[in-house]
């Protein structure tokens, strides 16, 4: 029918009329990551325009949230970008800390960046791995997930869950961590870069990995501001901005790392720097292990107070200890009213939370900021003018996770 | 940012568009800016364009609903300048019916989250190129995220194994929604507790 149907008449004499060719992209289709329905209109085989229709996936958290305690609240947290769940909850306990004034002692601080580099390799294997598959490499997702499977070991070893861990609580962590399981990431940690090396042998000088993602999806200094880019998407682009150098929350700033950055912004760049900020990680993560092992880094994990539970024993001898156990989980703590933006860098960018509080036990109103869903609407602008082909690789280097654009 | 240096930029900016804002505020360590609805375009182009401030980067934009407010909703946008490493917050409250003007022209990143505003509160922009519902079903009715609309919303929908479709239905609850109120009747509640009817009606 491309020639507008009606009216076709066998001896057609000038020109046939043309008309663009209209497709959609998934939802069920395996490169777009999750349940995007892509509206395409094509010229060919060239993107003239791309219209992302999403919320297929919309749960209504945000509403959720207002009839829920602050900490019934947390699980809803990993359950958005649930690639690295432990990242996103980072945001909402910083939130409750900062108006709360909270402040979460040493070794908890550590555990949380441990954690937080453990999300950001895991989130990065499963990114890079799966763009390249969407690009035509079965290898290494396999080798990926193995690689995924240790790590999520060890979010069970720690909180009981490999990925809707609600681990890290307002005021600390929930559970200390045993040095044997110290021992375990430390071991990991030392084996890791190799099979990274693997991954980038496979990849990095494949030729076709190459002609598939180098000058493909080039993102600018300009389009990195008209359009809200944060994360890889910026740093891809030799922007250094990291929000754990530039405005350094937990105690990130105590931490030596370096931060990656591309020279052309396409998707070759920001799958180098995804590989160089999991080596990063891995460095962070040997540095908070030295740390959890020195002796400052050891003590409490949850600042002891109204916002968190008492210690087991305490509730076998003190009967207000016990009260306040009772109380924490029915009725919750309550937060003084105001209203506060925390975000955190997490592996895809910028997340955040704008919490308004009243002053009860609920959240008024909770605003999730989801740097996937900013990257996604540019689609339009960065597809445009591109192959069908190549709107599989845009869509796998912005890292799209639609648990936490959807909401 | 340090206190100190949040003062000097709301003064900053107060002293430079005297007419658009209505207050500033710093708690938190994050500053608040409130204006009026007229001055919207022209005070984020402000931001954006001034060297002080160089707010480059749309960070969010949402909407909190006070059903009992004569203007219901507080419109919040909250910008990042990548270069000045600061943040700021910007408040406008608006009536029910106010139409607010869209910053897609200065802000391109502003289109979805205007989107997802309308979406979720019914507040209408002027000048969006494609306001669509953005995040609820085809076809959906009602602004979910107002105080007012049920969590349970309105409509549910089932495969039906006869029709061999998806069918569209009202809600039917089993059992109420249960919204637990654990809150300590020491603390104040505000209601009269069972049990306490008669005494409370003795006094009165």
């Amino acid at each position: 029918m491309m020639d507008g149907g009606k009216g076709f008449e066998d001896a057609l004499t000038g020109e046939q009329k043309i008309r663009n060719f209209n497709i959609n992209f998934g939802p069920q289709h395996p490169a777009a990551h999750g349940v995007l329905r892509l509206v395409l209109e094509l010229d060919g085989e060239i993107v003239e325009r791309c219209d992302p229709h999403i919320g297929l996936l919309h749960r209504g958290t945000e509403k959720l949230m207002e009839s829920r305690t602050y900490l019934q609240n947390l699980p809803y947290f990993d359950r958005l970008d649930y690639v690295a769940p432990m990242n996103q909850e980072h945001a909402w306990c910083l939130a409750i800390e900062k108006l709360t004034g909270v402040e979460v002692p040493r070794r908890a601080s550590l555990i949380r960046v441990l954690y937080s580099e453990i999300g950001r390799v895991l989130n990065h294997l499963l990114n890079v791995t799966t763009q390249a598959m969407d690009v035509g490499a079965l290898t290494p997702p396999l080798w990926g997930f193995e690689e995924r499977e240790k790590l999520m070991v060890f979010y069970e070893r720690a909180c009981g869950a490999r990925l809707h861990a609600a681990y890290f609580r307002p005021g600390g962590v929930h559970q200390d961590l045993p040095p044997e399981l110290l021992d375990d990431i430390e071991t990991w940690a030392n084996e890791f870069p190799a099979k990274l090396d693997d991954i980038d042998g496979l990849l990095t000088e494949n030729r076709i990995f190459k002609q598939r993602n180098a000058d493909i999806g080039v993102v600018s200094e300009q389009e990195i501001l008209d359009w809200g880019f944060s994360g890889v998407m910026v740093r891809g682009s030799g922007l250094a901005w990291d929000l754990r150098r530039a405005q350094p929350y937990e105690c990130y700033d105590e931490f030596e790392f370096q931060i990656p950055v591309g020279k052309n912004g396409d998707c070759y760049d920001r799958y180098l720097v995804r590989m160089e900020e999991m080596r990063q990680s891995v460095h962070i993560i040997h540095q908070a292990i030295a740390k959890l092992r020195a002796p400052e880094g050891q003590g409490d994990v949850l600042a002891r107070g109204k916002i968190t539970p008492p210690k087991r024993g305490d509730m076998k001898t003190s009967m207000e200890a016990l009260i306040h156990h009772f109380k924490l989980y029915t009725e919750g703590f309550h937060v003084p009213a105001g209203e506060v933006y925390a975000a955190v860098e997490a592996p895809k960018g910028e997340f955040g939370v704008y919490l308004v509080a009243d002053g009860s036990n609920k959240p008024y109103k909770a605003k999730i900021r989801a740097p996937g869903y900013l990257h996604l609407q540019a689609m339009d602008h960065v597809a445009g003018g591109h192959q069908l082909a190549d709107v599989a690789a845009i869509i796998g280097t912005m890292d799209v996770v639609f648990g936490e654009i959807d909401r | 940012m340090s206190e100190d240096a949040l003062r000097e930029l709301a003064d900053l900016i107060t002293l430079k568009q005297g007419d658009a804002v209505i207050g500033t505020e710093i708690a938190h360590g994050e500053l608040t800016v409130e204006i009026t609805l007229a001055s919207i375009p022209a005070f984020m182009e402000f931001l954006k364009t001034d060297t002080a401030c160089r707010f480059s980067t749309l960070v969010d934009i949402t909407a909190v609903d006070y059903p009992s407010r004569d203007k219901r909703f507080d419109m919040v946008w909250h910008f990042l300048s990548m270069y000045q490493n600061h943040r700021i917050r910007v408040k406008t409250q608006i009536r029910e019916d106010d139409m607010v003007p869209s910053i897609t022209g200065v802000f391109p990143a502003a289109n979805w989250f205007e989107r997802e505003v309308f979406d979720m509160y019914g507040v209408l922009f002027s000048g969006h190129p494609d306001l669509r519902r953005i995040l609820t079903d085809y076809g959906f009715r009602g602004y979910p995220l107002r105080k007012d609309f049920p969590t349970t919303g309105y409509t549910e929908l089932r495969y039906d194994e006869a029709l061999k479709r998806v069918v569209y239905e009202p809600v039917k609850l089993v059992q109420d929604y249960r919204q637990f109120d654990f809150m300590s009747p020491w603390e104040g509640a505000e209601y009269i507790l069972p049990g306490d009817e008669k005494p409370e009606a003795a006094k009165g």
